[in-house]
């Protein structure tokens, strides 16, 4: 009987849980360090290896996406793009790295183009980068993450990481999205 | 207050589901890669060790303790400080050996593994194999050489997580060649 029992507990039954477990610092950067240097060695440059810490912060993205939405909007998902990106720039900034993100900025130029900056990140915090590996920025991952929390939410979307004011998170959205927000 | 909305925040913390989430997403690129149970084993082992050694500094900057003068010593400071100031848990110390050189880190919940069941065809592997690459490295920085493995394994199905910690021997700082 008791075995019985153990298989039919899956893990989708065990609570949430509240959230907010805390974890030193340390731990995180040392963890991540090591990532980035198993990436390392398997690529043979800059952008491929921006491109495989984008899809580790994909893995992460896709389940923080559920994670969040069942938490702290009340399983309610967000339909408009605008209360979209606030909600990451806030809420999800802020329950991932402590703090809401510095800004958020539309582009001038073109209609699709978010910009999320952050002059201090988490992740770069420990993190020099040599003069050879020219533009390389370890916050690919949180575009990665920030990405999958994109697409997950049915926003199409580019999201890259640039060295400009700190640390810039561009989000390129795709033209369906755009023309579906005009229709809501 | 003087202190802006950014500063108080505690830049020594970190939310831990980023943290469970991340390691899981390095498992499972792992997995991708190697396709083999005790290959990936191997490689977390190899990047906790990588990790172990930069902690120990890490752990003895912050926390001020000395040298431990025998094994249970150390034992009970993994587990009430290196654990708590790292993952936040404080396993339980058991199974001594007769000897006193053998014992058992005991993990209920671990911060490795929230979120994370194993599918079935995968029961060779150790999901938090890092923790042993992590806790062998730092030993051996401070001259204990220690064999460390699971024993039990929740993701496993076994009630609780299980470290065996056994004490090889201790290493002596080799004196370069040409100096005696």
């Amino acid at each position: 009987m008791a075995s019985i029992n153990k298989q039919k507990t899956s893990i989708l039954d065990k609570p949430l849980g509240k959230g907010k477990p805390e974890i030193n610092a340390a731990t995180f950067a040392l963890l991540f360090s090591e990532m980035v240097q198993y990436c390392q060695n398997r690529v043979y440059s800059v952008s491929e290896l921006q491109t495989k810490l984008s899809e580790l912060g994909q893995h992460v993205g896709t389940h923080m996406l559920d994670l969040l939405f069942v938490r702290e909007k009340g399983y309610k998902r967000e339909t408009k793009l605008l209360n979209m990106l606030l909600f990451i720039k806030n809420n999800f900034w802020k329950t991932l790295f402590g703090k809401e993100a510095d800004r958020l900025e539309h582009s001038n130029d073109d209609e699709k183009t978010y910009y999320i900056i952050e002059t201090e990140h988490l992740v770069n915090r420990y993190i020099s980068v040599p003069k050879d590996k020219g533009k390389l920025n370890c916050a690919a991952f949180t575009a990665g993450i920030i990405e999958a929390v994109l697409n997950g939410a049915n926003f199409p979307a580019k999201v890259t990481a640039h060295w400009h004011k700190g640390t810039t998170f561009m989000i390129e959205f795709d033209e369906s999205v755009l023309a579906r927000d005009k229709m809501v | 207050m003087s202190r802006q909305g950014t500063r108080g925040v505690d830049l020594r913390k970190v939310n831990g589901e980023l943290f469970s989430l991340t390691y899981g997403a390095l498992v499972a690129q792992l997995l991708k890669d190697y396709e083999d149970d005790e290959e990936v084993n191997k490689q977390l082992e190899k990047m906790g060790y990588n990790i172990g050694v930069r902690l120990i500094e890490d752990f003895l900057a912050r926390s001020n303790v000395g040298r431990c003068n025998d094994f249970r010593e150390t034992a009970d400071v993994i587990s009430k400080l290196a654990f708590k100031m790292y993952l936040g848990i404080q396993p339980v110390v058991s199974n001594w050996s007769a000897a006193g050189d053998e014992f058992s880190l005991l993990i209920e919940n671990n911060p490795l593994t929230d979120f994370v069941e194993l599918p079935p065809g995968h029961s060779q592997l150790n999901f938090s194999n890092i923790l042993c690459g992590v806790l062998k490295a730092a030993l051996e920085m401070v001259q204990m050489e220690v064999d460390v493995r699971f024993v039990q394994d929740t993701l496993k199905g076994d009630n609780i997580t299980e470290i065996r910690l056994k004490f090889v021997k201790r290493l002596e700082d080799a004196v370069p060649v040409g100096e005696d």
